[in-house]
């Protein structure tokens, strides 16, 4: 029995709704258009909305001053090279504690939690000066590694979640039938698997591509993504609108899409498992 | 029904994982300690020496660190109260009927998404300059005024963008949380004549609980390591307006390469963040077993 809604009700609540999302939205879409504007026109006062030149001038510039492809490049690496490195430390790890738990399995799950718990600032001095030591500053290994590591709680978390929901019978099933430990891994587990690394998949590229503490300390120039890269706007290149909006743009329309399509393992996945 | 070969495998397979963080956590963590008991500057290499408690009562003697911990406090308290409210009435919008609810969804939860050096610079830029910015225009349009946001209010303004990123978890969890609300208690409560109110604070309020405290430890979390929004607006000023405590380590490691001091200041944001972990560690825990 579903509660009758007067239609003057819905509406209002439509017309409300909306206004909110749009104010919410409204810096993201205002980045967007400032992107297409002249740079002129970028920070005319009374603001143009729709009524200016549009131009894709800005998009070339950024690419030809800066080299921007480059970050985007070394931001698709870092993020999905450690979202890859992680999955393949974690399915193994997520799969033993969810179909052979033993009594500490939820002491090792929560020590991982922890991990995650330990302000980056509390270990920013030793992994900068062991990075400097070993080289690894401004490079893609060492990013790859402490986005990896970071991030390694989350997808162990998201996969376990995952992986408890898969029926155990299937698994002793396979089992009686003679299949061994690689077979049932291969054949029964990870196609029943999938969607669930899927979405932690998707959620840890998020997560890495937006990182902005590691990144900002430990890249420069060769291994910077885009984290780094836009904020060397802040000094007066902040001052050319129309170029940081166009940067701004590439650098959050993937993740925005993927963000949107990732919503329901956001939920899962930020709280580990404690809302679904 | 684990058999002993089950067993091992599952202890093969957990190695890595274990192991990794294991290392991860434990050797930058002791360093840490280690150095916080020496006196030790990039700048005067070969001069280290153990100082005991030193760089600890340097830390807490310097006035910079009393401002940085109530910055921080401040700012995670005032993110905290303006997502928890704002994600509940607007979790509350979000659940009634409408049209176009999935898009709206979507508007909303957009912010999350955005690197954090990307909204921070829109937002000081294109949003809060004092001439050529938006809300200036605004402001302006409606005779008032424009405000001269990282000068005049500089903390708040941090406040407002990390809010504005914020707001989106915050909302969405919450409104997880209400979808799951059983129609049927409602439509009782409704029966048995609870008015709006009544119904938000015996009804709805105890069942998000749980999401309500789980969205304010993560946040918290999350918030006490705020780190690229002051970077690029305002690198901790004026003075030390916007300085917090992830903040006012990093300058003292990697601006005046003081490893001491920095790493005392790391020991005591960590014991810090462990405080709030501990909450967090046991409601995550209780979900385990149920």
């Amino acid at each position: 029995m579903a509660r009758q809604i007067s239609f003057r009700r819905k509406l209002g609540f439509t017309f409300l709704a909306w206004a909110i999302g749009l104010i919410i939205f409204f810096p993201i879409l205002w980045t967007v258009l400032t992107s297409f504007k002249p740079e002129g026109q970028a920070i005319a006062i009374p603001p143009r909305f729709f009524d200016f030149d549009w131009t894709l001038e800005n998009y070339e510039t950024v690419q030809s001053r800066s080299n921007y492809f480059r970050h985007f490049s070394n931001s698709v690496i870092s993020a999905v090279g450690s979202t890859l490195l992680g999955l393949l430390i974690a399915v193994p790890a997520a799969w033993a504690m969810a179909f052979s738990p033993t009594k500490r399995t939820k002491d090792v799950l929560m020590w991982m939690l922890s991990t995650k718990m330990l302000p980056a600032v509390g270990v920013l001095v030793p992994i900068y000066l062991i990075f400097r030591d070993l080289r690894l500053l401004d490079s893609h290994i060492g990013l790859i590694f402490v986005l990896t590591m970071i991030n390694l709680p989350i997808i162990v978390w998201m996969l376990f979640t995952y992986f408890k929901e898969i029926p155990v019978d299937i698994l002793e099933a396979a089992r009686m039938d003679g299949a061994n430990l690689r077979q049932e891994v291969i054949y029964v587990l990870t196609p029943m698997a999938i969607p669930g690394i899927a979405s932690t998949l998707l959620l840890n590229v998020i997560l890495a591509w937006n990182e902005a503490f590691w990144t900002l300390n430990l890249t420069t120039t060769n291994a910077a993504p885009l984290t780094t890269f836009i904020a060397s706007y802040s000094s007066p290149e902040g001052l050319f609108w129309a170029k940081l909006s166009a940067a701004s743009t590439l650098a959050i329309a993937p993740i925005l899409i993927m963000g949107w399509f990732s919503q329901k393992q956001l939920v899962r996945g930020l709280t580990f498992g404690a809302v679904k | 029904m684990a058999t002993l070969q089950t067993q091992t495998a599952a202890r093969f397979m957990m190695a890595p994982a274990v192991l990794l963080l294991l290392a991860w956590m434990i050797v930058p963590l002791s360093m840490t300690l280690w150095f916080s008991f020496q006196r030790y500057n990039l700048l005067m290499p070969g001069m280290e020496y153990f100082t005991g408690f030193d760089n600890y009562r340097y830390f807490f003697a310097n006035p910079n660190f009393w401002a940085a911990l109530t910055n921080t406090l401040v700012l995670v308290g005032g993110v905290l109260a303006i997502t928890l409210i704002g994600g509940t009435l607007l979790a509350l919008l979000l659940d009634q009927p409408m049209f176009g609810q999935g898009i709206v969804r979507l508007l909303v939860i957009a912010p999350f998404f955005v690197m954090p050096t990307v909204s921070a610079l829109v937002w000081k830029n294109m949003l809060m300059h004092p001439v050529n910015g938006f809300f200036a225009w605004l402001a302006r349009v409606f005779g008032f005024q424009p405000i001269d946001w990282f000068a005049q209010l500089p903390l708040f303004s941090i406040i407002m963008i990390v809010a504005w990123q914020w707001l989106p978890f915050a909302t969405l969890i919450i409104l997880t949380a209400l979808q799951s609300l059983n129609e049927e208690q409602r439509e009782a409560a409704e029966l048995d004549g609870a008015g709006p109110l009544s119904m938000f604070f015996y009804i709805i309020l105890p069942h998000i609980a749980r999401a309500l405290t789980v969205v304010m430890l993560i946040e918290t979390i999350f918030l006490l390591s705020i780190f690229a929004e002051i970077l690029v607006t305002t690198n901790g000023g004026p003075g030390t307006a916007t300085t917090n405590l992830t903040f006012l380590i990093y300058m003292q490691s990697l601006l005046q390469f003081d490893v001491g001091l920095a790493s005392a200041g790391g020991i005591v944001a960590v014991i810090l963040a462990n405080i709030v972990a501990i909450f967090l560690l046991r409601i995550v825990g209780k979900n385990l077993e149920a």
